[in-house]
């Protein structure tokens, strides 16, 4: 029990001299984490897209061409990206690109000219790199996500656009992705909570998010556990906050579990009115 | 007498080494219901898939409108908005509601205003029995309602002609009945239709044309009397002796 409260005053402390810090750790986290998953889901939705366009036989060679390099293009980064740590990737990318092209390099320039048309430097080059690993990275696990989950939806209601003029394209943005996107969401949900823990390894090339502000907080006490608590408590919130607005999301997208009727249908011959029961209620039923 | 919408001359398909259609010729006039009876597997839904482009013909023409289906303007997305089809498993899409599965074409497709393609699902939804339910979700209906839900959503692109692949054959029997008789109103508001189908009682009293399959060549075809109360081939007479 001594324990517990020596614990709590040292919490206590803690939090009260660093709050700031911890709070600005958080929030870099929290960008970084859904700021890359939202980008790595676009790279995820554009290659899933193009591994999934159909090839005729009547098709022309230049389409066939095409698509078969862009497939073998995606097939390479989504095998590199999962298959490096990110922690690695970071320091390949952030020592590798200067190394080869010295500090005017793309990455450098593409800073320079956010920051300037902000006006203020709102962007550093550690901050861009951050950014582009964990999206690049998230996107490769996502495109075997989305492509999966494009190849789930009943081809049944891709014919039932087709027949009513839609393209592909069109039958891709209106009827399959919409329903793709509500089938993958909680796949989208493990890589939010993964980027948000494992955003850490960031520190390696200087980011400072969460857990580099119990680095630095350590750093100058050397009394270990109290800041641990206060980051574990801080990841726990952030992690079930996501999980809670993604399960919210889902059960938007699901729409009502009922629906209104205006007046009897007239040609269904059913004995008696037809009720439509709670999705819950019926399980009980049954 | 008018050019006739669908003429259909020595079409074949064949998957890989197995033939499936063989030299199929008929034609398809304004007005026309047309229905297509034959044992499971003699190639009936591959002939409608062939007609709307869902597969590609190996061989033979179709020719919609005095043109041939494959060389049209806009390609086979443009052909398909003027030939509707209604599926057995009815195809609805998932993530849109009774409404939505109806202007949705009319919307992305023509590029008819909302409030046009609203008016124009209500008119048709109205006129399969199914305007109160505009708010449902597909997975809130019984098959023979979202059936209908289906015809409503081919019949608000305005087509020339409607395929049916089997639209009771997924159906519990008690709601065969009202697909039916929105079928029957379509016909005799003049819909032209193409409809494969195994409910014999519908074809002989709705069809102004019986085309009889096997095994991927059309053995005969003529008016319900002709096929039904006089068929030539002794095939036809087993067929229809079973369906009975
Ligand atoms: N996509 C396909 N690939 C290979 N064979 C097919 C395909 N679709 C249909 N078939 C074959 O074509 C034949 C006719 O099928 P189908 O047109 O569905 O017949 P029906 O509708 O008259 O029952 C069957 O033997 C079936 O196995
Ligand atoms: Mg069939």
């Amino acid at each position: 029990m001594d324990n517990f409260s020596k614990l709590l005053t040292e919490i206590g402390e803690t939090w009260a001299k660093n709050s700031t810090q911890y709070l600005v750790g958080a929030r870099q986290t929290i960008l970084l984490a859904v700021v890359a998953t939202a980008i790595g889901c676009l790279i995820g939705f554009l290659c899933g897209v193009l591994q999934t366009i159909p090839v005729q036989k009547h098709d022309n060679v230049f389409k066939k061409v095409l698509l078969a390099v862009v497939r073998a293009v995606i097939r390479v980064y989504v095998e590199v990206f999962r298959g490096t740590p990110m922690i690695l990737q970071a320091v390949f990318i952030y020592f590798g690109v200067p190394y080869f092209f010295g500090t005017d390099n793309v990455f450098q320039l593409l800073v320079d000219s956010v920051n300037g048309a902000f006006g203020r430097p709102v962007l550093t080059l550690i901050g861009f790199v951050s950014y582009f690993v964990v999206s690049v990275n998230t996107g490769a696990y996502m495109a075997e996500t989305v492509r999966g989950g494009i190849l789930s939806i009943d081809p049944g209601q891709t014919e039932g656009a087709k027949a009513i003029g839609m393209t592909h394209l069109q039958t891709m943005l209106h009827v399959i992705l919409p329903q793709m996107f509500r089938n993958i969401i909680p796949q989208i949900g493990n890589n939010l909570i993964v980027n948000i823990k494992d955003t850490s390894v960031m520190f390696i090339i200087g980011y400072t998010e969460l857990f580099a502000v119990h680095k630095g907080v350590v750093g100058s006490t050397y009394v270990y556990f109290p800041s641990a608590v206060i980051e574990m408590i801080m990841y726990l919130a952030m992690t079930v906050i996501c999980s809670v607005i993604l399960r919210l999301l889902e059960r938007k997208l699901d729409g009502p579990e009922n629906f209104d009727v205006t007046t009897a249908d007239s040609l269904a011959h059913t004995s008696g009115m037809t009720t439509y029961v709670k999705k819950k209620e019926k399980e009980e039923l049954r | 007498m008018s050019e006739p919408i669908l003429v259909i001359r020595h079409l074949s398909k064949s998957f890989g080494k197995n033939q499936v259609l063989t030299d199929i010729d008929f034609e398809v006039d304004k007005g026309d219901v047309t229905c297509i009876i034959g044992a499971s597997g003699s190639g009936k839904s591959t002939l409608l898939r062939c007609v709307n482009l869902l597969e590609t013909p190996s061989g033979g023409e179709i020719l919609y409108m005095s043109s041939d289906i494959r060389s049209l303007k806009g390609g086979a997305p443009a052909y398909r908005r003027k030939v509707g089809m209604v599926f057995q498993s009815f195809n609805l899409f998932y993530n849109m509601n009774v409404l939505k599965n109806c202007t949705v074409g009319p919307r992305k497709v023509l590029h008819v205003s909302k409030e046009e393609a609203e008016k124009t699902a209500m008119y048709y939804l109205e006129k399969v029995g199914m305007a109160a339910y505009v708010k449902a979700r597909p997975r809130q209906l019984s098959g023979g309602q979202k059936q209908r839900v289906a015809i409503a959503r081919a019949l608000c692109m305005h087509p020339d002609i409607l395929l049916f692949d089997e639209p009771t054959s997924a159906l519990d029997p008690e709601m065969v009945g009202e697909v039916l008789s929105v079928m029957r109103s379509l016909a005799k508001d003049g819909m032209t239709m193409l409809v494969v189908t195994h409910e014999m009682a519908f074809a002989r009293e709705v069809a102004n044309k019986v085309v009889y399959m096997n095994k991927g060549v059309i053995l005969e075809q003529g008016t319900p009397d002709q096929i039904f109360n006089h068929p030539q081939h002794q095939e036809t007479k087993d067929f229809l002796a079973r369906v009975r």
